[in-house]
């Protein structure tokens, strides 16, 4: 258990709203898997969260939005990210993000957008196929 | 990337060079070894604050709080928070952060959170190295908060100058206040959540203990009285973290400590080292299968085969140590 690499992921929920709920049961499904997990909680900046993700030396970030803001707010986070040199970090999206605007977000950088309804292991899946430890 | 390389970055305040380096640590790479070797001289200017108590008690909160008074009185700060591993799955939520995200664009607060990964005592095994990474980053203030405590995690007080221990109103009696243990580290006591019923009682309480201590010590530690969601009772705190610092230069007794810890730390790099090495030698080595079965036959006696096994290895790392010259190997 010790001395092996352990993922590590950062989940935050960009913006303002306040829905959490979905945040903490993929935060406690990866937790599971055996993976690092450091949530920041609600309503956080762009910067705050590329910050948290360069002193946590994190290997992905998972951002969950609900408010609708995630064209202005997620390709922030992956520029951020990449300006610090930090662009091997794995960024995915969660909440409700509609299907028009995926092309868009995964251009910016996000890796993947995973709707309601999403089994857990899959995001699991996803995590351990694409993370760059 | 390999340890070595980030030290330089650590020491020029790069904060993904500190990073990075501290997961190198948390793994265990064999690198990392040489690179703490590179910046042990640069660190001991720190004050290391250890901060302890049970789950929900209000350390990080806490925490968060005294990051904002050290920052007031321009101090830097960085945080260590470490919070359980599962047993089970070797996962962690880790969620001190949440609480100290107000302190996120700062760039003189550095804050960094750790899985314990199967260590007990409070801290994780990294913990001690990863406060030494940031001393030599060259934080003023490195306060470290261990996982919620029962009542024998204790392990911060090697670490720590100054050791807080955190108690709420309403926990326990008087009997919890006696009992040995996580109530005899404490520099200085923290009755948080002071705005709840109950909050004088356990102080009272508290000091009814320290009455009756029989150690004769020249600092009593002092019940400090903290609203910190309130923010209430937190600059009287830092004074007291502060002439506790001033007591331990004054007394000579940081001079003490420094040398205990140098003792303690070099004792547990010695066997740990000579375990690591010693294992890697014999494991899967057919002669060290055999002997196991032959101990499990009562064949041989584990006694002797471990006194014979040690002997020929260390012949063997005599050997290599000379023809190797300085080894940067940990």
């Amino acid at each position: 258990m010790s001395s092996s690499k352990k993922i590590r992921v950062l989940v935050a929920k960009p913006g303002l709203d306040g829905h959490d709920r979905g945040a903490k049961v993929v935060a406690r499904a990866l937790r599971d898997a055996g993976m690092e997990v450091i949530y920041t909680g609600l309503r956080q900046t762009p910067e705050m969260i590329a910050e948290a993700a360069i002193q946590e030396a994190v290997h992905v970030v998972g951002l969950s939005i609900l408010s609708g803001a995630h064209n202005a707010l997620l390709p922030k986070v992956t520029e951020l990210l990449r300006k610090e040199g930090a662009d091997d970090v794995l960024v995915i999206a969660g909440g409700i993000i509609p299907e028009d605007d995926v092309p868009g977000l995964k251009a910016a950088g996000i890796a993947e957008v995973f709707g309601p309804g999403t089994p857990l292991s899959d995001i699991v899946d996803y995590i351990k196929a694409h993370v760059k430890l | 990337m390999a340890a070595t390389e980030l030290v330089e970055g650590v020491l020029q305040g790069d904060r993904r060079s500190l990073a990075r380096l501290i997961s190198l640590i948390e793994n265990e790479d064999p690198s990392v070894g040489y690179a703490l070797s590179q910046l042990y001289r640069h660190t001991g200017r720190a004050h290391i604050v250890g901060v302890t108590g049970p789950p929900g008690s209000g350390k990080s909160t806490l925490v968060d709080r005294l990051t904002t008074e050290y920052r007031r009185r321009n101090k830097t700060v960085g945080i260590v928070c470490v919070d359980p591993s599962s047993p089970f799955t070797g996962g962690a939520l880790l969620g001190d952060r949440i609480r100290m995200q107000g302190h996120a664009l700062d760039k003189d607060v550095f804050v960094r959170s750790m899985g314990t990964r199967g260590h007990l005592g409070g801290l994780a095994r990294a913990t001690s190295d990863t406060v030494r990474a940031m001393d030599a980053f060259g934080k003023d203030i490195v306060v470290v908060e261990t996982v919620g405590a029962g009542q024998s995690e204790v392990e911060v007080i090697d670490l720590a100058h100054t050791i807080l221990v955190i108690d709420v109103p309403a926990a326990g009696d008087d009997i919890q206040a006696i009992k040995a243990g996580i109530m005899e580290i404490a520099d200085i006591f923290v009755v948080n959540k002071s705005d709840l019923p109950g909050a004088d009682k356990k102080a009272a309480e508290i000091n009814a203990m320290l009455d009756t201590d029989p150690r004769e010590r020249a600092w009593r530690p002092p019940v400090m009285m903290t609203n910190a969601r309130g923010g209430e009772g937190i600059a009287a705190l830092v004074d007291k973290i502060v002439e506790h610092r001033k007591y331990l230069e004054d007394s000579g007794l940081l001079a003490q400590k420094g040398l205990q810890r140098s003792r303690d730390e070099l004792r547990t790099i010695m066997s740990y080292k000579l375990t690591r090495e010693l294992m890697e030698k014999l494991e899967g080595r057919p002669e060290y299968e055999q002997a196991l079965r032959k101990i499990a036959e009562r064949d041989d006696d584990p006694y002797s085969v471990a006194e014979r096994l040690i002997a020929e290895f260390l012949v063997d790392y005599g050997r290599s140590v000379k023809e190797n010259g300085e080894r940067k190997r940990r």
